[in-house]
């Protein structure tokens, strides 16, 4: 239970800082386009990893066209099958997630949460989107090259991504590796305002453990960001010289047709060490973010403190520490030394600890909180279901020996999707419920929100439960048709079918949601400033949406952690971090 | 205050109204540049480590060893050691010997990169040149990736440098000063790294053995 000190002398003025120093645009394009403004940028990221989002929906589409109904669509041939996989994944991955959490909620909430004006670095914040920005459109263009997109596969292992016959192995993979490139140095920009706003311009009282949850996800997921993707930036750019100037860091020798390749001496498996250095910390920068945000949305939607905090932040620097020494248990059977499989087997399951910590403090913090089933709570509590789920799969996968048999099939694809694709996205869509109040001063349409929810939610369990039996049955991933199988039997063609049904339910609705921003942009309920009564520093703006600077004349002070809910003897059920002391008034003054 | 007492401390208990970390805009770009640095060790140690895993395969050849590259060595040393002394100079005030040293550290990073040009032709007209040799490309990948840091070294540079003349605000110039003089001596230390890894040849089997790559 939450206490609160109420003494005369914990009244604390304003600080008289150096302040960030903000430029104040004079026309439209300087305030909305070439925008310094973390608030805007945030909106840019969201809209343009939002608008690629949607193309990589359609493509989940296209391929669940074929695998449901097979050969059915002139369209759809094995070869862009194969880039459709490849993009869809990349796409997902690095250009929504990635971009979504850290450069949206990232760009939004830092400084609003931390009580301060801005990033430090405004101008490289800006250049971080329109490199963004750039990296997006190389990736677009690849589809309209000779050849299209590469069809590596998202993992884009060589010698595969650069040899004749894959797919998109001239334009396309270039397409791929440069514009990957340009999105690192772009998100080592935005990157180093995140960690370095968090550690050096928090507002007066802001102590790192009253920071929300959200921010230590998202802080946490930008560290092991920066820490991870020059392994990416490293293969990328070794993969190119491969490809371009015939050096042979990856290709081995290879006699194709009875020609000998030009390449010699280079070490495919060195690729996947360091492309999976970087995936399997990815994971946690998708879902670190999540964590933080879901936790703040049920303490504030149960009107309770989060169970834990201190756990909570703990677990969260240890899921980020060992998150780079799992790497290998993506490649069991990539013929590596048994004790290795072992090694990694032990940290795999070893991070599970953290992680069920964090499940269990969001289970007690829901226990006897007075629930709101509003639409971001809904998306919180689907969001534990999903990734219950998807971690207890989690624990096939990382044990090396029942995790070979079901390599490569479709019980990996139900995995990673429950994990890191559908148990993020709800919290994406939570948070954007939660948030677009404040972004726009007006509230999204709750009947759609709940039909939006009830779909994405049910539906996705109609797509990936039954994709654990195909996997489990053998069925591969990546095929463009299974065939007449022996060992496949023919049920689970229908299955397949069902499948396809569910996805393409789940990606109509998605529509609705993008109708309810726009509808409520122009109709929906005026918010207020606080209309869920929160407690952290961005419900508490002098202006909503806020203005440039965020808080108007003086920074505000933080006289307590963010989970001051229900306090006894408070008269609201919510105390905001910045009221201080010996405004809290109640009848139980001595502990109130 | 120490990092476990920050993150044993008791939020929902404690009392209000510390202040701490106040926003300082010399301290927030120092300490940008240092999680840059940290950036940029994960890419080199990255590429070391590729490079010696690389190593312990039974065809390596090892890439020649160019004589340049002890001239270019001593170059960025020089350039390290002016930037020091610019520094020293800007923090006692001798703005004069600061101008030079400055310029001094400039020109010996120029000199540097130079040579590893020069080294790179060097290397590419020599009789046994073939790209396939994966000594031979990580040669070239890993002097071309320390002199592009170098280079983007050198614009700060050139934006300090373009300051210090005329009117200036001289805390403006000591941090700056500062910040290159530090990113001066990272750079020349990866540089000694990757000069002992490139020249090791072929005796690099003790240390192998001990990171069990061989």
């Amino acid at each position: 239970m939450s206490y609160v000190a109420h003494d005369e002398s914990a009244f604390a003025p304003p600080a008289e800082v150096e302040e960030v120093e903000l430029y104040h645009p004079k026309t439209w394009v300087g305030k909305y386009v070439w925008s310094q403004d973390a608030k805007v940028i945030a909106v840019q990221y969201a809209m343009t990893a939002m608008g690629i989002g949607l193309v990589a929906l359609v493509l989940s589409w296209l391929m669940r066209l074929q695998l449901g109904y097979p050969n059915s669509f002139s369209f759809i041939n094995p070869s862009n099958y194969l880039q459709f996989v490849t993009m869809h994944g990349m796409i997902m991955v690095i250009y929504l997630l990635t971009a979504l959490f850290l450069g949206g909620f990232g760009n939004y909430l830092i400084p609003l949460m931390v009580g301060a004006r801005d990033m430090v670095f405004p101008y490289v914040n800006m250049v971080s989107y329109w490199v963004y920005l750039f990296a997006v459109l190389l990736l677009v263009a690849s589809f309209f090259v000779t050849g299209g997109p590469t069809g590596a596969g998202w993992t884009l292992y060589p010698p595969q991504a650069i040899s004749q016959g894959t797919p998109g192995s001239s334009w396309g993979i270039i397409l791929m590796l440069v514009s990957l490139a340009f999105f690192i140095v772009g998100f080592t920009m935005g990157g180093l305002n995140y960690v370095v706003t968090v550690l050096q311009a928090r507002t007066r009282g802001m102590t790192m453990m009253r920071l929300p949850l959200t921010v230590w996800g998202i802080f946490m997921a930008t560290v092991l960001a920066l820490l991870a993707f020059p392994a990416l930036f490293v293969s990328a750019i070794m993969m190119t010289l491969d490809l371009t100037l015939g050096t042979s860091f990856f290709m081995p020798a290879i006699v194709s047709m009875g020609q000998q390749g030009g390449h010699s001496g280079g070490n495919p498996l060195l690729f996947q060490h360091l492309f999976w250095f970087f995936g399997h910390p990815e994971v946690y920068i998708v879902a670190l973010p999540a964590f933080g945000i879901v936790s703040d949305l049920l303490s504030v939607h149960a009107r309770k403190n989060i169970f834990g905090y201190r756990m909570m932040v703990w677990a969260i620097l240890a899921i980020g520490a060992l998150s780079f020494i799992v790497w290998a248990h993506h490649m069991y059977v990539s013929g590596m030394n048994p004790y290795f499989g072992f090694f990694f087997a032990t940290t795999t399951l070893i991070i599970a600890v953290p992680t069920a910590i964090k499940v269990y403090n969001w289970v007690l913090t829901l226990w006897r909180g007075n629930i709101h089933l509003t639409v971001p709570m809904l998306f919180a509590i689907g969001f534990i279901f999903t990734f219950i789920n998807g971690g207890l799969t989690g624990l096939f996968l990382g044990n090396a020996t029942v995790s070979v048999p079901l390599s490569d099939t479709m019980f990996v694809v139900a995995h990673f999707h429950m994990v890191m694709a559908i148990a993020p996205i709800l919290v994406v869509f939570g948070a954007i419920y939660h948030w677009y109040p404040k972004i726009t001063g007006r509230m999204l349409n709750d009947t759609l929100g709940k039909f939006h929810f009830w779909v994405t939610f049910v539906g996705s369990y109609g797509i990936y439960y039954p994709m654990h039996y195909l996997g489990m049955m053998g069925v591969p991933r990546r095929y463009y048709a299974i065939g007449g199988t022996d060992f496949i039997p023919a049920s689970a063609h229908f299955v397949n079918e069902w499948i396809t049904i569910a996805a393409l339910i789940v990606g109509a609705v998605q529509m609705v949601f993008l109708y309810n921003l726009i509808w409520s942009y122009f109709n929906g309920k005026p918010s207020g400033s606080n209309p869920w009564n929160a407690t952290t520093l961005e419900w508490q703006t002098p202006d909503t949406p806020p203005k440039h600077g965020n808080f108007g004349a003086t920074l505000p002070v933080v006289y307590r952690w963010a989970y001051d809910y229900s306090v006894p003897g408070a008269v609201d059920d919510f105390i905001p971090q910045n009221v201080p002391p010996r405004e809290v008034t109640g009848r139980n003054s001595s502990k109130t | 205050m120490s990092i476990f007492h920050d993150l044993t401390a008791k939020p929902w208990a404690t009392a209000p109204g510390t202040v701490e970390n106040l926003y300082d805009r010399a301290t927030a770009r120092k300490l940008a540049l240092k999680v840059f640095l940290a950036v940029v060790t994960v890419l080199f140690m990255l590429l070391i480590i590729a490079y010696g895993r690389r190593m312990a395969y039974e065809d390596w050849r090892p890439s020649p060893q160019l004589g340049l590259l002890w001239a270019n060595t001593l170059a960025l040393i020089l350039g390290s050691v002016a930037l020091q002394w610019a520094q020293f100079s800007v923090r006692r005030g001798h703005m004069d010997g600061m101008r030079v040293a400055l310029l001094a550290g400039g020109a010996f990073t120029v000199v540097f990169l130079v040579g590893q040009i020069l080294a790179w032709r060097q290397l590419s007209t020599m009789g046994y040149f073939d790209v396939t040799n994966p000594a031979i490309a990580f040669f070239y990948l890993i002097t071309g990736l320390h002199g592009l840091h170098l280079l983007g070294g050198l614009v700060a540079w050139g934006r300090t440098f373009s300051k210090v003349w005329g009117d200036f605000d001289v805390a403006i110039i000591r941090h700056s000063v500062e910040l290159c003089t530090l990113y001066w001596h990272y750079l020349l230390g990866v540089w000694l790294v990757l000069f002992g890894l490139l020249f090791s040849g072929n005796n690099l089997d003790i240390l192998l053995k001990l990171c069990g790559i061989r």
